[in-house]
């Protein structure tokens, strides 16, 4: 039984304490809810909510102007660990939070949450912000959705990546027409000056690797179709699927990894098809010029601005604008984690992460997700491996495999330990290390059910073998046995 | 299975391979396995090029194959590595299975069959009790979503029949009992082409292309006991979508699911330091 035990701290910032407090601050307070996944499984979440009133400091940052300055400067004195969350209760009429905005959400583990008037509308409130910045019912059903029965699924429940040891990035540059564009683009330098940035961050997560290529004479498979009106050429958003497949041929993945392959491409159109735009399914052109296939990666289109002279000469010198293009790609890379701000209620405000790609919350995020589902493939992978070994009861296991599956076995159960304790970052490793362990036992070569024969097999095979020759054997065994009987009974006789 | 007068099960395995190149599968997500070298034997009259059709139509063997398990490499051991993915951790990625739970699995098996088995070399057999716990092993692990079975050997359906694990479709060409019996000759190679059910399952398929709608229950009508002698056989009660409903480049083609990109980061580009070496 997996219990998922969020610590709170909720401080009551000067004139926002209710008037209905049970009893007088501070004092500790449990919310418990259970998650159903299935008839069997579910999954208990905890808040263990600690009450107090500001402190000195905090009341000087509480009175900055904005709600991100009180954000920053609040951020200087928390302590939070991984995993926790600390919300700060600003009085009804404060006017910190915007017109309209009940709850701004900070890019580290903290928030500022205006009062209700109650306790019980403040615990509601919080209750939601403590569910968008940790976990909610549907993000667990999602990080678990091998277990729940099909019907209730939603199509969008196994878009977003497994949680894997490493992931591989490969970004791409497309061009199809390298006699009228030459195409610069400075990667390196935006993979160092973007990227790295994200990858730290999310380096708790998992290991990433980053490789870049240039394929010249790569073409879409779709032929995109001219539109007067914006003298432009389109892709409408129902041949967008079918745009992937010539192009994936051609590229490519290390041979030596095994992880996940995300590839984001940009795709510079030729000459004839200048300027593509894609059309979503309403037929309005999208901002972006992108899109991406979850578990895959993500395509833009880049499109070259026409020179000023026809007659300049070809071929065109690009050099791409890196930062826009990243912008995107590095989006897309949050959407295909399956970080998206959409489902958050209209009252909340969140801050952009900038640079960094991703608020602390949204770390947590993910990293609940992850350990909730890697703890429910080492269940199954283990449970699945006990059922084959009873199976074939003469398979061999040998000594490495059974002290991996000890190693998976202790870990899983320390994975469940520090949830319940919530210490989310241990939980998270030893959820990470029993993944590792679970998987080398069950994809071991020597487990192959085909090396083992079954008895019935093994008799099947020796009997005609050795059934003929063991005849005239037992018979003159019989036949001496006999003969000593015989010889044994006549020294009686002759008495 | 091995040696020149087995010619047509190379041919078939290599316009299946073909067919479903030309839907957009790329040649990553292919597995290829192939027991003997037909387009380099030196019974060859026309080397490196394998035809399926008689008069030297069609070359299956084009400049784009991708054999992943050639000769004698193909054995049931490693047949059943390859999707358990028990394998040893030195075999390259092209070798491997790498699906996952929303994975489509096309498994395609022809060469010569008899009542619960397939003859791998003409030496071993794999058994339809083994791939029915093969197939088991994987759906333990949820290596895949949905997965097709064809196969085009004598008394094919008694492959099928031990499965029992869920999201399974099979074909067979032919009932127990019943004999699958091989396409056309061409005098100029001297062999048997192609066998007869694969030979019109390819001629369906070609009229296939990526964006089709046709279904599933149209491949069940694919040759018919006129054209093939033997009577097709398929069985779809593990299978959880209704046949009408499953599209034939769910399983032969890929298409992927798309959604565009609405939002955008916003990055500050002065502010991002850069990491030094």
């Amino acid at each position: 039984q997996v219990q998922l035990v969020v610590p709170m701290t909720v401080v009551f910032g000067p004139g926002s304490v209710p008037g209905d407090l049970p009893k007088p601050l501070p004092f500790r307070d449990v919310q418990e809810m259970e998650i159903s996944v299935n008839l069997r499984t579910s999954v208990k979440s905890r808040y263990e909510m600690r009450y107090r009133s500001t402190t000195g400091q905090e009341e000087a940052a509480l009175a900055a102007a904005t709600a991100r300055e009180a954000d920053a400067a609040l951020h200087q004195l928390q302590d939070t660990t991984l995993g926790s969350l600390i919300m700060y209760v600003v009085p009804e009429t404060s006017s910190l939070l915007p017109q309209g905005i009940n709850v701004y959400v900070g890019k580290h583990r903290s928030a500022l949450v205006r009062a209700g008037g109650s306790l019980a509308a403040l615990q509601a409130r919080l209750r939601e912000v403590a569910q968008v910045m940790s976990f909610t019912a549907s993000s667990i059903a999602a990080a678990l959705s091998d277990r729940v029965p099909d019907g209730q699924l939603g199509p969008d429940a196994r878009r977003n990546l497994k949680s894997s040891l490493g992931y591989e990035i490969t970004f791409s540059l497309l061009n199809p027409d390298p006699k009228s564009h030459t195409v610069d683009w400075d990667i390196e330098g935006a993979v160092n000056r973007y990227v790295k940035p994200v990858l730290d961050k999310l380096s708790l997560v998992a290991n990433f690797s980053v490789d870049s290529q240039i394929l010249y004479y790569a073409v879409l498979g779709v032929t995109p179709r001219y539109d007067k009106e914006s003298s432009s050429f389109l892709l409408s958003a129902h041949s967008l699927p079918h745009v992937i497949n010539p192009v994936e041929a051609r590229l490519g993945s290390s041979a030596a990894s095994l992880y996940p392959v995300l590839n984001f491409l940009l795709y510079v159109p030729e000459r004839s098809h200048s300027p593509l735009y894609i059309q979503d399914k309403d037929g309005a052109p999208v901002g972006t010029n992108a899109f991406h296939s979850p578990r895959w990666g993500g395509i833009m289109i880049y499109n070259v601005e026409t020179p000023a002279s026809p007659q300049a000469s070809l071929p065109l010198h690009v050099d791409v604008d890196m930062p826009r293009v990243m912008e995107v790609f590095l989006a897309q890379l949050r959407l295909l984690f399956g970080l998206s701000r959409e489902e958050v209620p209209p009252e909340f405000l969140l801050e952009s992460p900038g640079n960094e790609g991703l608020a602390d919350w949204e770390l947590d995020h993910l990293l609940w997700a992850h350990t909730v589902e890697n703890i429910a493939t080492v269940s199954t992978t283990l449970t699945s491996l006990a059922q084959l070994l009873d199976k074939i009861g003469n398979i061999v296991i040998k000594d490495d495999v059974a002290s991996e599956v000890y190693r998976a076995v202790a870990s899983v159960q320390s994975a469940v330990t520090k949830l319940s304790l919530g210490h989310l970052h241990a939980a998270f490793q030893a959820s990470k290390e029993a993944v590792t362990s679970s998987e080398r036992a069950f994809f071991d070569p020597s487990l192959l059910h085909l090396l083992y024969f079954p008895d019935d097999q093994k008799f099947a095979i020796y009997i005609p073998l050795f059934l003929p020759m063991a005849v005239p054997i037992l018979l003159s065994l019989a036949k001496i046995v006999r003969e000593t009987r015989l010889r044994k009974k006549e020294p009686t006789k002759m008495d | 299975s091995r040696f020149w007068f087995n010619y047509r099960h190379m041919a078939n395995t290599l316009s299946m391979y073909r067919s479903v190149k030309r839907l957009g599968i790329p040649d990553s997500h292919i597995v290829l396995m192939l027991a003997d070298d037909m387009a380099c034997n030196p019974r060859n009259p026309k080397p490196a090029t394998v035809f399926s059709h008689k008069n030297m139509e069609l070359n299956v063997y084009g400049d784009d194959v991708e054999v992943d398990y050639r000769s004698y490499e193909v054995t049931v051991e490693n047949f059943l590595r390859v999707l358990t993915g028990r394998i040893p951790p030195s075999t390259p990625r092209s070798k491997r299975l790498l699906s996952d739970d929303r994975s489509n699995i096309l498994i395609y098996m022809t060469g010569h069959g008899g009542n619960g088995f397939l003859k791998f070399q003409d030496s071993e057999e794999i058994t339809n009790v083994e791939l029915a716990d093969a197939f088991e092993q994987m759906w333990q692990k949820r290596r895949y979503n949905e997965l097709l079975f064809i196969i085009d050997t004598c008394q094919g359906a008694s492959m099928y029949e031990q499965f029992y694990s869920p999201n399974i479709m099979a074909l067979a060409s032919s009932q127990v009992g019943e004999d699958s019996l091989s396409h056309q000759p061409d005098l100029g190679i001297g062999v048997h082409l192609m066998d007869r059910y694969t030979f019109y399952v390819l001629e369906f398929l070609e009229e296939i292309h990526p964006a089709s709608q046709t279904n599933m229950n149209d491949l069940f009508q694919v040759c018919p006991k006129s054209l093939c002698v033997s009577t097709p056989g398929h069985r779809t009660d593990l299978f959880q979508r209704d046949p009408g409903n499953v599209l034939i480049t769910d399983f032969f083609g890929s298409v992927r699911k798309v959604e565009i990109t609405t939002e955008a980061l916003s990055l500050d580009p002065d502010v991002a330091g850069f990491e030094s070496k």
